[in-house]
């Protein structure tokens, strides 16, 4: 279960969404509630301002919607992992499979299994890393909203999580293409992050898949494949 | 700490919840048979260090929107510090751990103590 050893930077910025949550105005229960069920941790810090100025209700449903593309492009990608399942079972898993989680899945599983017993061999790595994401996101959320008062959001926890992203980041790097794909997204997120509803990130991801689609046969890049 | 839950914004965390499933599982729903072409199967392999790179460069480098300017920033020398860490482990063992520790280690006091 690799989602151990990045526990800790998803515990440390749970605690600072329950921080936040807090911060915004929200009343205990409503930020419990959220803390419990949302579980999605960029969608909740761009509704909680939305929800502080009294936005109407389709502006939030509808930003959480746009900070969220970027799981429709890893659902496209899981989905020959889940369809074995029943749908409620494959709703569940979409629902518990957060950034990390999909990303040490995939790395782990470039395909899908073949046979009933690889694809649940998959399926409960899976579900093991979801469960300790799932622990340690939910219990530090609660943590933070009870502790609001004495964790001020100026010391910076919330980093812990981005330092987790770039250990993974840096075990991910294992090749040319790869890391030239981390220079082009990092790029482009930059550049395009006035984009609104985070949508720099999908834009992102778009223009990394289609270079390096035309790079992976060019000269430099055809020894390796990613 | 109050206790009194708005019923419209209880209606929000429901709406966001059920986005949260939506997003995640949009391509799950339809059990059709149906593949994605295969240049998009093959595209999609660099999509999760994409998505990571385009989550995580932005916070290392940007400050309210702006490129930073000053070198005088925790979180730059932290990432040098956790990335250097994990290649001099050569990502063995508890590395991504290790990345987040040493990180911190270096973020907190500069953050903290000078202010960065």
């Amino acid at each position: 279960m690799d989602s151990l050893t990045v526990a800790p930077g998803i515990a440390a910025w749970g605690l600072m969404t329950g921080v936040a949550m807090m911060n915004s105005g929200m009343s205990t229960a409503e930020a419990l509630l959220m803390g419990l069920i949302v579980f999605a941790g960029s969608s909740q810090l761009a509704a909680i301002p939305l929800l502080g100025a009294g936005a109407p209700m389709w502006v939030i449903l509808a930003t959480g919607f746009c900070v969220n593309l970027r799981f429709v492009v890893f659902s496209a990608h899981m989905r020959p992992y889940v369809m074995h399942l029943p749908l409620w079972q494959r709703l569940l898993t979409g629902y518990l499979t957060t950034d990390l989680s999909y990303v040490l899945f995939s790395n782990r599983f470039p395909h899908a299994g073949s046979d009933a017993e690889q694809l649940q061999a998959q399926q409960a790595y899976l579900a093991g890393n979801c469960g300790v994401a799932w622990v340690a996101w939910v219990g530090c959320s609660v943590i933070g909203v009870v502790l609001c008062n004495f964790i001020p959001a100026q010391w910076g926890l919330g980093f812990a999580g981005i330092l987790a992203l770039l250990g993974i980041l840096c075990s991910l790097a294992s090749s040319r293409l790869r890391r030239v794909s981390i220079g082009i997204s990092g790029a482009v997120a930059v550049a395009a992050f006035a984009l609104p509803f985070k949508l720099n990130i999908l834009v992102a991801i778009l223009v990394t898949v289609l270079i390096c689609l035309m790079l992976e046969n060019t000269v430099w890049f055809r020894q390796e494949r990613a | 700490m109050s206790f009194d839950a708005n019923p419209w914004t209880i209606a929000v965390i429901i709406g966001l919840t059920l986005v949260t499933v939506l997003t995640r599982s949009l391509f799950f729903i339809s059990s059709k048979p149906w593949k994605l072409p295969l240049w998009a199967q093959r595209g999609l392999q660099y999509a999760p260090i994409a998505a990571l790179a385009g989550v995580v460069v932005p916070e290392m480098v940007m400050t309210q929107g702006q490129l930073i300017h000053t070198l005088q920033d925790a979180r730059l020398f932290a990432v040098l510090a956790g990335a250097g860490w994990f290649y001099w482990r050569k990502g063995a063992g508890q590395a991504v751990l290790g990345t987040i520790m040493v990180g911190m280690a270096v973020y907190l006091p500069l953050h903290l103590g000078l202010g960065w």
